[in-house]
């Protein structure tokens, strides 16, 4: 008891002085705060999507073969799928039907896609959350779209996905194939990609390169790049981020390792005191610890739970230019909340600790220096 | 009581500036006296203070302190003996700015193992003896001189402890309040406080309660005065 | 007399540990309350056989990355807003930024 008695007593102290310099103290405690955040809310979007997108996209499919023409994908003939179907180890090979509709009037692009299950009548359109939201609105009617010669459809609206299905389908309008193909003018001998599904996972990479062997203008994208697609490019978005962040906070680095390290020489007469009054090295130094751990605890603590609040709770509000970008359709950012642990330890090592010891170190040579230097001055 | 024996304290020792501060003293002080070191400046009451205070360890000699060789315990010891034994007023007042008066008399006690509710009852008992009660949650900068110093000699009881040493305590203070102040080191002194106190000024040394005066000068004692 | 400074930020300092945990603890129960809707999508990714979310509908590659051709150097026009560190730098001229800006 004693002993946290005397830790409360020294903190008393610490707060008094930090105190003293009221307004320095809290506008650093504020810019650390929200170095902190900005951090923080990066941290928590990046993995939030990468393990949103690791879990829902492992139902993607197994493999996709594209047909490259000079360096761009084309329609792939249906007759490919059939000579995938004689690689021994495929299950089921299946066309895909799906591409990209810029609507002028609206500015927005969306991602038709054919799916037979869900809509074969021609005519009729299934559209995503975000499709409904930002261009149709509220009230169900018909959509029109411009033809690649230059004809005007106008497809009934006839569903609305769920809101909650947004971060894999606020984009889609699913359409019958017979629209499709009169849409954009694709030949029934011909589709967009080939899914194809292999019995034995352990065969994907062997079935792939076979695949390529037997048509070698194709090319199979596997789940597991696409997977991996994803844990890049948010490494690489976090990252760039990370970086664009990293002059402001050199910057406050700059003026923390300032503000910390350098001892006035107010501070050093009062540490004499201290000294001659009868504390100890220790305690002198337990000071420096509780202020800089004050510090950097308070800016730790405010920056990660303002981040969480903001990432998750108001949807990464103060992020939407930079995630909207040149966007017209975009989803809400209602992510589920991932949080890393180690992440957050890192950023806790990252802030308190350099902090906390920087505090402490310039001080140890005033804090070693005699006690009647209080009485030479 | 305290002893020192051949005791002396060279600052800087090897470089050109060396400078030796005292030179060969052996004294002893007894307990339950005012004892008045006088000097100009410069002439090692300071240091002896420091010295005695165990502030500072001299180059050479011995310090006893109730027959107890303090000379060459490690800080610490000396550290919880400073604390202990002895309460301290300095010539610069050497309060805390932005700290209140009761925090600043309560400063000494904080490394000590006393409950916070005794302290802060101590401290707020001698902020009363010194009429400063209404002044215990007001920033020190808010303080006249007079009140400053009766919070320094606050701070210097708060441990409690039985030598009082005060370095040049009159340097910042008008006659009336130097009265003032030799009224109260009188008062403790009758209430059993030996105390120490370093100065040039004829307030302190020529008081009627001044039991002896030790003359100094070159880091020296000189002899003549060394007579109570 | 007024409370101790150091029990005011022990106080906020807790406070601070026990939203800090809750914060961990509200996760977790908005993961487990959104499993029936993950499992919903993942049904739709599968019937609809899609491949990437739906992050960002500037342009093909960053609508669907997993389908794009990553290192082509020119992907939809030359000064299209991409994600490579280039694109950052160099925004697309204004004649073209005013075209689709919401």
């Amino acid at each position: 008891m004693a002993r946290i008695e005397r830790q409360k007593r020294i903190i008393d102290f610490t707060l008094s002085s930090l105190l003293r310099r009221k307004g320095k103290n809290l506008a650093l405690i504020a810019a650390y705060s929200w170095i902190v955040f900005l951090l923080a809310s990066v941290l928590f979007i990046t993995e939030a999507i990468r393990r949103e997108a690791g879990l829902v996209l492992q139902d993607a499919p197994e493999i996709i073969v594209q047909r490259l023409v000079a360096g761009r994908q084309e329609s792939i003939p249906v007759a490919y799928g059939e000579k995938i179907k004689t690689i021994t180890g495929v299950r089921s090979v299946k066309g895909r039907l799906w591409g990209y509709y810029y609507d002028p009037t609206n500015g927005a692009n969306y991602t038709l896609v054919v799916e037979e299950d869900r809509l074969k009548e021609a005519g009729r359109v299934i559209i995503g959350e975000g499709v409904a939201r930002n261009v149709v609105g509220e009230s169900y009617g018909t959509m029109p779209f411009v033809g690649y010669d230059g004809a005007y459809y106008f497809f009934e609206v006839a569903e609305t996905l769920p809101a909650d299905s947004s971060l894999v389908a606020a984009d889609l309008i699913i359409v019958s194939a017979t629209d499709f193909r009169a849409l954009f003018g694709i030949a029934e001998s011909l589709v967009t990609d080939i899914v194809v599904e292999v019995r034995n996972p352990r065969e994907f990479e062997t079935i792939a390169a076979k695949i390529k062997a037997m048509l070698p203008d194709t090319r199979p994208v596997l789940r597991d790049e696409i997977l991996r697609t994803y844990d890049t490019l948010f490494d690489w978005r976090g990252g760039l981020i990370v970086i664009i962040l990293l002059g402001s906070l050199m910057a406050f680095i700059i003026f923390a390792w300032d503000k910390a390290t350098g001892l006035s020489a107010e501070e050093k007469r009062e540490i004499g005191i201290l000294k001659a009054l009868g504390w100890e090295t220790a305690d002198v130094l337990m000071i420096k610890f509780w202020e800089g751990a004050t510090v950097s605890l308070l800016a730790f603590f405010n920056g990660v739970l303002l981040a969480y609040a903001h990432v998750f709770l108001t949807e990464s509000s103060l992020f939407e230019p930079v995630l909207k970008g040149w966007s017209v359709l975009y989803p809400r950012f209602a992510l589920t909340p991932y949080i890393n642990a180690y992440q957050l330890w890192a950023l806790f090592f990252l802030t308190v600790v350099p902090y906390t010891v920087a505090t402490i170190i310039p001080s140890w040579r005033a804090a070693i220096i005699d006690p009647d230097s209080v009485m030479r001055t | 009581m305290i002893r020192l024996h051949h005791i002396r304290k060279v600052f800087n020792q090897g470089k050109p500036s060396e400078f030796t501060a005292i030179n060969g003293i052996d004294l002893r002080i007894d307990v339950g006296k005012i004892t008045v070191l006088k000097g100009p400046s410069g002439s090692g009451k300071t240091t002896l203070l420091s010295l005695i205070g165990c502030m500072a360890r001299p180059t050479s000699g011995r310090i006893f302190l109730q027959d107890r060789e303090i000379t060459s315990l490690p800080e610490r010891f000396l550290t919880t003996i400073r604390r202990s034994t002895f309460g301290f007023m300095f010539q610069q007042f050497n309060l805390i700015k932005g700290l209140t008066v009761l925090e600043n008399v309560m400063l000494p006690a904080y490394p000590t193992d006393s409950g916070y509710s005794e302290l802060k009852h101590r401290a707020l008992h001698l902020l009363e003896t010194f009429s400063l009660s209404h002044k215990s949650s007001a920033k020190i900068e808010w303080l006249s001189g007079g009140e400053a110093q009766r919070v320094t000699i606050a701070r210097a009881l708060v441990n409690e402890p039985s030598i009082l040493i005060a370095d040049e305590p009159t340097a910042h203070l008008d006659t009336k309040l130097s009265k003032t102040f030799m009224e109260i080191m009188t008062r403790l002194n009758q209430e059993g406080t030996s105390i120490l106190i370093a100065s040039h000024d004829p307030m302190v040394f020529a008081h009627e309660a001044i039991d002896r005066i030790i003359e100094m000068r070159d880091g020296k004692m000189v002899p003549t005065g060394a007579a109570a | 007399m007024r409370t101790r400074k150091s029990h005011l930020l022990l106080v906020y300092l807790t406070l601070n540990l026990i939203a800090f945990c809750g914060m961990f603890v509200q996760a977790a129960h908005q993961r487990s309350a959104s499993q029936a809707v993950l499992q919903r999508n993942r049904t739709l990714v599968r019937q609809l056989g899609l491949t990437d979310l739906c992050l960002f509908t500037d342009a093909r590659y960053t609508r669907h990355p997993a389908m794009a051709d990553l290192h082509t150097p020119f992907q939809d026009y030359p000064m299209s807003f991409e994600h490579f560190p280039s694109g950052s730098l160099m925004p697309p001229p204004p004649h073209l930024r005013s075209h689709g800006a919401h």
